[in-house]
């Protein structure tokens, strides 16, 4: 006797979406593929979460493009802290801050945009992704004439921690890329956060960010013109955040607010 | 004063209110984080101790949060009906706990007594009482609310249908909503939580579930959940809004962070109700709260998560809301942990809810840097369908591609309902059985492909 699931009449309807639509059911619940398609997607997710980030390995891609690198924790001794400690990922550990205001005596106000690669709550996301956009943005940096100081590499990150790097750095813009939440579908988005003036204590309505960078979202050269296009907007204008809105081009770039700051009160932020 | 609990020779001592309250929750990180929460498991029992001997009129007398310089305490205090709070006023938190299981508190006598609890009340008991306390005590406050169709009554589970989509694209959308349709969801509400902040983007969203809505004569709602502010814009310029969306908290400063007032939420409730498009009520407002929002903010006054996630249910109250729900697992670990932490504030919030008059619906739900998985969410979903919550989420496969979070999806809403028996809005119901989409049993009647609403997205 064949299985007795009732498949849905309208698949055709999944070309239009990523969402689990059309599944079939078997009396009122999922067939078992459906059910093990599900528990592999959350076990993508989780071990993107957890996995440990490579730090000294997204450094040496950042050297191999030329670039400055210093590696920094957080002030998370782990994991769990992390999870569980959304300041202690938003602050510098000891060390990092010594790291970061030797690097500032040695070369005094050189600084225009400081680049930090954060691990944030996806390092797949990080290793996948923060070598070839920043790869992308190059260029646009060098034309526009700014100073670049070492790329930053931070484990245990959050994206407040930028505030912290950027300050010490004395860079007149922050640009910090952090693995985003990992969604089922999604567990290797890279987000970009903008920060005009950073300087610890700065919220989310101050900084503009770029989402959804991955291979089925926002390519590494849109994502390279929008990060450079708020770049120059924001040191232009001399601000970052809500007072400065998004007009790159957005019919030919997609760009998604993300969850995290949705700033129009549709869902709580988890900072 | 203070407030001492004396256990096996060792004197407990709690400075205030809020520090006894603190104490007395069940361990979360949130308050972890927040750092008031117990030390230890006896220190948790010490503050539950004394906080049964705390007389609930108390609360009317010692504001948590300063009624100076609060507008939600000032809700509160000043909204308080005195001849309701009546029949347990004699009571301590304690004794309120014996009389909410006992067979005097009816679901008659839940009903009346809702004006006279204040949210501290409800959040004081639910700290005394196991999870079997919050399902029995909840199933038996009923709360009925009305826009389109009937939510809320005896023996019926509503379902908000959630058919995000990453770009908000209206093809991606319609898709979703048929399925969710097809799968027999969306009494509660159409509800897109959009991706974008561009009016003309969620005038066009607003459109477009109307049209499928007015086309197919569903007796439902729709909601574009974005700011108040939004939304008040929106129906200036004419667009089709049926519920006015708002995310709430439990402070004024949490709601100052998510850019809200109590008269920014009376400017929504007074837009939504000028274009009166409901047809059997006027239920407009379609709240969300969550918590460890005010902790978030920074908002919190040194006060326990659950005890101001009860206050954010005292605002909402306040405006006649047709739907209501806690979004549980959504803000993350560090507020609630696993999924231990989850189920227990899920049942924790829906009691408090139905027991100040609020229908509560809860987001079932968790993210991927949480410690829960589709089991606890199995759960949470059985205890709360027992417990008798308005309404859940619907979202295909529990995949919200949009918001990067696992909720509970239509085959859930099935499950529950074959388990339990659970109905729809009857109207909504009596829709899909004249649509084939359900036979007279309620459940789903067998597919077809030439269904009217596929051939409808077919063109969409």
């Amino acid at each position: 006797m064949s299985a007795p699931v009732t498949p849905d009449p309208w698949t055709a309807l999944r070309r239009h979406t990523p969402a689990r639509i059309a599944l079939g059911r078997t009396g009122a619940s999922l067939p078992t593929s459906e059910v093990l398609g599900f528990a592999l997607a959350h076990a993508q997710a989780r071990d993107a979460v957890h996995a440990p980030f490579e730090a000294e390995a997204a450094a040496a891609a950042m050297r191999a493009l030329g670039l400055e690198t210093l590696i920094v924790d957080s002030a998370a001794p782990d994991r769990a802290a992390y999870l569980r400690r959304p300041d202690l990922g938003r602050a510098l550990s000891e060390a990092g801050r010594a790291a970061l205001a030797a690097q500032a005596a040695r070369a005094p106000g050189s600084c225009d945009l400081a680049i930090v690669v954060a691990d944030g709550l996806s390092s797949t996301a990080v290793h996948a992704h923060a070598a070839p956009l920043v790869e992308a943005l190059l260029p646009m940096v060098r034309e526009a004439g700014w100073r670049l100081g070492p790329v930053v590499v931070a484990r245990q990150a959050r994206v407040a921690l930028g505030d912290a790097v950027g300050e010490l750095l004395e860079a007149r813009l922050v640009i910090l890329l952090v693995g985003e939440r990992p969604g089922l579908s999604s567990p290797d988005s890279l987000g970009a956060y903008i920060t005009f003036a950073p300087k610890v204590g700065r919220t989310d309505a101050e900084r503009n960010c770029v989402s959804n960078i991955r291979a089925e979202g926002l390519g590494y050269d849109a994502a390279a013109f929008k990060l450079a296009w708020h770049a120059r907007e924001a040191l232009r204008l001399g601000l970052t955040g809500v007072g400065l809105k998004d007009e790159s081009d957005l019919a030919a770039l997609q760009t998604v607010t993300p969850p995290r700051s949705v700033p129009a009160g549709s869902r709580s932020p988890t900072g | 004063m203070a407030y001492r609990a004396t256990l096996g020779g060792t004197t407990w001592t709690f400075e205030t209110l809020a520090d006894l309250m603190a104490k007395a929750s069940p361990p979360r990180s949130g308050d972890a984080l927040a750092g008031i929460a117990a030390a230890s498991a006896q220190h948790n029992v010490a503050a539950k101790t004394a906080l049964a001997e705390v007389p609930l009129k108390t609360f009317l007398t010692q504001a948590l949060v300063p009624y100076e310089v609060d507008e939600v305490t000032r809700l509160i205090l000043d909204g308080h009906d005195a001849a309701a709070f009546a029949p347990v006023a004699s009571l301590t938190v304690g004794e309120f706990r014996d009389w909410l299981l006992s067979e005097l508190a009816t679901p008659a006598a839940l009903a009346r007594l809702a004006p006279g609890l204040t949210p501290e009340m409800a959040a004081a008991v639910s700290k005394l009482m196991r999870n079997q306390d919050l399902i029995l005590a909840a199933s038996k406050c009923r709360v009925t609310t009305r826009f389109r169709n009937t939510i809320g009554l005896a023996g019926t589970m509503a379902v908000r249908l959630q058919p995000n989509h990453p770009t908000d694209d209206p093809a991606g959308i319609t898709a979703s909503i048929l399925d969710g349709l097809l799968y027999g969801c969306g009494d509660a509400v159409i509800g897109i939580n959009p991706a974008s902040d561009s009016l003309n983007v969620l005038g066009d969203l607003t459109r477009l579930m109307d049209d499928l809505i007015r086309r197919f004569e569903i007796p439902t709602q729709s909601c574009v959940l974005t700011h108040v502010t939004t939304a008040i814009q929106l129906i200036e310029r004419g667009a089709p809004v049926d519920l006015v969306f708002q995310s709430i908290a439990g402070t004024q400063a949490a709601n100052a962070s998510f850019g809200v007032t109590l008269d920014l939420l009376r400017e929504g409730l007074d837009a939504g109700r000028s274009l009166g498009r409901g047809t059997v009520g006027d239920n407009v407002m379609y709240f969300e709260t969550g918590q460890g929002s005010a902790l978030s903010a920074g908002a919190h006054h040194g006060v326990d998560q659950q005890t101001l996630e009860a206050r954010a249910y005292g605002v909402a109250r306040a405006f006649e809301p047709l739907l209501v729900n806690s979004v549980v697992g959504f803000i993350g670990p560090e507020y609630l942990y696993d999924g231990k932490q989850i189920i227990r504030a899920g049942l924790e919030d829906h009691f408090c809810g139905k027991l100040l008059g609020a229908p509560l619906g809860v987001d079932v739900c968790y993210t991927n840097h949480a410690e829960a998985d589709q089991d606890d969410m199995d759960s949470l979903l059985t205890l709360l369908a027992t417990a008798g919550v308005t309404f859940v989420m619907g979202v295909p496969g529990a995949d919200d591609v949009m918001l990067n979070y696992q909720s509970t999806s239509f085959h859930d809403a099935l499950y529950v309902r074959e388990l339990l028996g659970l109905k729809r809005a009857p109207e909504f119901e009596a829709w899909l059985e004249r649509a084939r989409i359900v036979g007279a049993d309620g459940r789903l009647a067998p597919r077809a492909a030439g269904h009217p609403l596929l051939t409808a997205g077919a063109g969409g």
